[in-house]
């Protein structure tokens, strides 16, 4: 294993180049391959939390057969903890479209849509304007790519990927079987590329420094920096740019208060990490991959109270249009407030534990996979604060 | 005509007469109206050539698309881990006291509806609250207090 340390990096929101679009005119000069390969060859995982290999992703896209394809970029922005995408929006804006088009033009699409979160409405008027000025630039490259906006309404199911096309489609935002993947049909059952804000921005910094020096960063399994988004129980909260593959141990001493408890990295849906187990907690895709939710609790907190307000949120938060997610989800709810009320035994936790194994492979999209994240990361690490 | 129609028409034509359209529209009438009443969706299912049912469903699925009707300002708190630990029960509290309503209920002048909200994404800056389309981070009560003030005093 690489020994990697923490290490804060400068490349999001670097200052741009005093002319605006440098980078995506000299992209332009490339082959739609050329750039494929480039990305693929940056190793360079998708930033939503996911982690699909981005240039693949467009591989695929790309080589799909269809007069219509789109790009499409995630902005709905709804993990517990996470708050980088917005700031992008509001800083390196530029960038994200950027990425964009450079996808747009190595994959063939004519259209591109931001999809934003309802809750980012007052980011509206300056992203337009951008657009805006984005839309004449394109136009005296030549390059026949539109960029749009769109909004959610206060769905958090919106960011997944195939409910998020349904959404934009005018329907209630229910995720989709898969197969099919967006690649071959997602957006108007058209070839769709869908990345996560970061990564876009991340490929105009790949396709500004190159691969090979991207791939200096990081580790081989989580190539590069990404942003977290550092909030809880820290002297420090805000957004940092590290490097990928640092052990959690490192970031607690850097950004915790010195009483730190535990950590959940990945939002809601990811895993919490007690104090225990941090030194051999690797964060990167060989370790625990994150979105860029880190909330650190102290000692101070209940994590019955944490595991309470996630599940809570869940519950809401649900689509329920699959079973084991949206009876799944009440019933550890409830389940949780029976054992803590003592009406069950503590060994019920185990039961709930099987039931949320079961929704891992029972339910239907992300959502109602990841409950089990959370849960069982608590339970098993903070059992008696759940009972007693 | 009355006003929900011409509304309506305005926003089908600017973002056309497409099933892709229901989203931006049904947005545009609630930015206008604060909620879908069952006229507004009537109308807008006529204008998309759509079902009245299929548009009831789509609003009916998402949080900012109220089918109930809300105050002239809709105030959202985040109720979320990272604002809960910053204390959003005590800005709750402070508005439910001042407004003398409850989470989810409207003022009887109708100028506020207090409602709960999750993650809004300022997790760093809790607790925070968005009054329409507004965010004001890093709340008190006092400070809440005050933001509800101004909006009362400058009649917003």
């Amino acid at each position: 294993m690489e020994n990697k340390t923490l290490k804060k990096i400068d490349l999001i929101f670097a200052d741009y180049t005093s002319s605006k679009y440098k980078v995506l005119e000299k992209v332009l000069e490339k082959t739609p391959d050329e750039i494929i390969n480039e990305i693929i060859d940056s190793g360079l995982k998708g930033r939503g939390g996911a982690g699909f290999p981005t240039g693949l992703k467009w591989k695929f896209t790309k080589n799909e057969d269809n007069p219509v394809k789109y790009v499409i970029c995630n902005a709905d922005e709804g993990e517990p903890g996470t708050f980088k995408d917005r700031e992008i929006l509001e800083r390196v804006f530029r960038k994200v479209l950027s990425g964009m088009a450079t996808c747009g033009y190595a994959i063939g699409a004519k259209e591109g849509y931001i999809y934003l979160r309802g809750e980012y409405l007052y980011l509206v008027p300056e992203l337009e304007k951008e657009i805006e000025y984005f839309d004449e630039f394109a136009k005296k490259l030549n390059l026949d790519f539109r960029i749009f906006l769109r909004m959610g309404s206060g769905a958090y199911i919106c960011g997944e990927e195939s409910a998020l096309f349904e959404s934009m489609e005018g329907k209630r935002g229910e995720p989709r079987n898969k197969p099919p993947y967006p690649t071959v049909s997602g957006y108007n059952q058209c070839p769709t590329v869908i990345n996560n804000v970061e990564t876009f921005a991340t490929v105009q910094i790949i396709c500004k420094i190159g691969s090979e020096e991207f791939k200096k960063l990081g580790t081989s399994d989580s190539r590069g920096s990404k942003l977290f988004s550092v909030s809880g129980d820290t002297p420090t909260p805000g957004i940092y740019e590290l490097e990928l593959g640092m052990p959690l141990t490192d970031f607690v001493d850097n950004y915790g208060d010195g009483d730190t408890k535990a950590v959940q990295v990945g939002g809601a849906s990811g895993f919490c990490v007690p104090r225990k187990h941090l030194k051999d907690t690797i964060i990167g895709f060989e370790g625990i991959p994150t979105g860029g939710s880190m909330m650190i609790f102290n000692s101070s907190r209940s994590m019955y109270n944490v595991l309470h307000d996630y599940l809570e949120f869940f519950n809401e938060e649900s689509c329920g249009q699959c079973t084991p997610c949206r009876v799944g989800c009440q019933q550890l709810l409830k389940g949780i407030e029976s054992v803590k009320k003592g009406e069950r035994k503590p060994q019920y936790l185990d039961e709930l534990k099987k039931l949320a194994s079961t929704m891992k492979i029972a339910a239907k999209c992300g959502l109602g996979q990841s409950v089990a994240n959370p849960f069982n990361s608590i339970v098993d690490n903070f059992r008696e604060e759940i009972i007693y | 005509m009355s006003n929900i129609e011409t509304l309506v028409k305005n926003l089908v034509e600017k973002h056309g007469k497409t099933r892709n359209s229901l989203m931006p529209v049904l947005q545009g009438v609630v930015k206008e109206e604060r909620y879908l009443s069952e006229d507004a969706m009537i109308i807008v299912a006529k204008e998309l050539d759509l079902s009245a049912a299929e548009v009831y469903g789509t609003a009916s699925f998402y949080t900012f698309l109220d089918t109930v009707p809300r105050g002239k300002n809709i105030v959202r708190i985040c109720k979320t881990i990272s604002c809960h630990m910053k204390g959003k029960d005590e800005i709750i509290e402070a508005l439910e006291n001042a407004m003398k309503i409850k989470v989810g209920e409207t003022t009887h002048d109708n100028k506020f509806t207090l409602l709960t909200a999750n993650c809004l994404g300022w997790c760093h800056k809790g607790p925070v609250m968005l009054v329409n389309d507004v965010v004001f981070p890093e709340l008190t009560p006092e400070k809440a207090l005050e933001v509800i003030q101004d909006y009362v005093k400058n009649s917003k």
